[in-house]
């Protein structure tokens, strides 16, 4: 067994895993986050997309051992006194989700993408999204989604709701 | 999907590496941000009893440039494709580690980790071939250094030793009338190379004096391009020289096909490839 002590969510956690425990499985499993996912277990979907020391990574190809002395945040850590993050009210407010089992991971990619450019363009949105698959929505939403956020969250009004041409 | 067990240490130095490596011997895999071999363990294609996690080892990380550049086994691609100092002194590192996987795997996956996992289809390994990049390793005999055409082997091997560990990459910064470019068809969902080429001329008088060639994605490993290099230096590096070299690379090289493109058609990647890398290099030594 591998001692571990991570703060997720900004709660402190010390466990012992089994070594080979993912991080994802000790998200899921150990502490009963589940809204992390498991999508394609191969790095590639994004659904596992947690937040490590403020960096986007996929929690499918990580130890819960390297994690050791880690700060994650999950999607459920997002959410601060019942209020949504501009995030998650975005994807709300725009639609930015159907089966919405992508969304977790989505969010907290974009989460990364916006610390790093408050104001990007939609090609950058959508370059910042390349490592989250979604199969439901063709992507055009979860960037409005994410644009209405970085208005949001840059103090400026985020963009009315136009409901997309059918 | 679950890797098989395994015990897992993390030393907090390069030496307690190198004697855990000789406890363990080849039961032992040194793991540093995982990207190359979680992904394999979980598909059971590796096995290792004992996994050695290099990944807190502080003096392994970072990224140092004064007139050569030194850059630390733990660097991840996000570090130096971020890195405003490599943008200035050596800008094909910084091009080349933007287009590996995505943002996640970069901010994960180590330069380091990549050249001793060797996939032959990786984007690092062409770029330390056309820069002469000088790899460290050490062992229980102390430090030694290879050229990178010495370092990469053969299908996923390397020179290194069971008991070294990859400690750091030196490589040169380029001055005026040196120029160097990556580029590469990208597989759509792997986001390896289908073909990738990298290219490094210098120029000294109107004329071409150093051309260098390196391709991967196409064989077992990335390889040097000897005959279609030679073509090119010499000549203006203008776009008749360009051509006629981009038509002899791959050619003494032996080139895989797969589901993704057959022999014929990564020869003909191969070509337009060196032909858009020479461009671009040309370019920035201004030739």
């Amino acid at each position: 067994m591998t001692k571990i002590a991570v703060t997720v969510n900004n709660r402190q956690y010390q466990d012992d895993v089994e070594p080979r425990t993912l991080l994802v499985n000790y998200l899921r499993d150990h502490l009963n986050l589940t809204g992390t996912h498991i999508g394609c277990d191969t790095s590639q979907c994004g659904a596992c997309v947690v937040l490590f020391n403020g960096m986007s990574v996929k929690s499918c190809t990580i130890l819960a051992g390297q994690a050791n002395g880690a700060d994650i945040t999950t999607i459920e850590g997002l959410a601060q006194g019942g209020q949504l993050h501009p995030l998650q009210e975005g994807f709300w407010e725009q639609h930015g989700l159907q089966c919405g089992f992508c969304t977790p991971g989505m969010i907290l990619s974009a989460c990364n993408l916006l610390q790093q450019n408050p104001n990007p363009t939609d090609a950058e949105v959508r370059h910042g999204l390349e490592g989250n698959l979604c199969r439901c929505t063709g992507y055009e939403n979860i960037v409005r989604a994410v644009q209405y956020a970085a208005a949001k969250l840059r103090g400026a009004e985020p963009e009315p709701v136009e409901p997309a041409d059918v | 999907m679950i890797p098989a067990g395994f015990d897992y240490v993390v030393p907090t130095s390069v030496a307690e590496t190198v004697r855990l490596l000789q406890e363990y011997g080849d039961e032992a895999k040194i793991i540093a941000g995982g990207h190359s071999l979680l992904p394999t363990m979980k598909l059971r294609l590796a096995a290792p009893g004992v996994l050695i996690d290099i990944g807190t080892i502080a003096d392994l990380r970072g990224i140092t440039v004064t007139d050569r550049i030194s850059i630390g086994a733990l660097t991840t691609h996000h570090m130096i494709a971020t890195s405003e100092a490599l943008h200035t002194a050596c800008p094909i590192l910084p091009e080349c580690a933007a287009v590996i996987g995505d943002i996640q795997v970069r901010n994960r996956g180590t330069l380091g980790g990549s050249l001793a996992h060797a996939d032959p289809a990786a984007d690092w390994p062409p770029v330390m071939l056309v820069l002469d990049a000088q790899i460290s390793l050490i062992g229980p005999n102390g430090t030694r250094t290879l050229n990178a055409e010495d370092f990469f082997v053969d299908l996923l091997m390397t020179a290194l030793e069971p008991e070294e560990v990859l400690t750091c990459v030196d490589l040169p910064t380029l001055g005026a009338g040196e120029g160097a470019a990556y580029v590469k068809l990208r597989h759509p969902a792997s986001r390896y190379a289908v073909v990738g080429v990298a290219a490094y001329v210098r120029f000294a008088g109107g004329k071409v004096t150093v051309a260098r060639i390196g391709i991967t994605g196409a064989g077992v490993k990335a390889e040097r391009q000897p005959t279609a290099e030679a073509l090119l230096v010499g000549s203006d590096g203008g776009a008749e020289a360009i051509a006629a070299t981009a038509a002899q690379s791959g050619s003494t090289m032996e080139v895989l096909g797969d589901i993704h493109a057959g022999e014929e058609y990564r020869r003909a990647l191969i070509n337009v490839y060196t032909r858009r890398a020479l461009v671009q290099a040309v370019a920035r030594a201004g030739g």
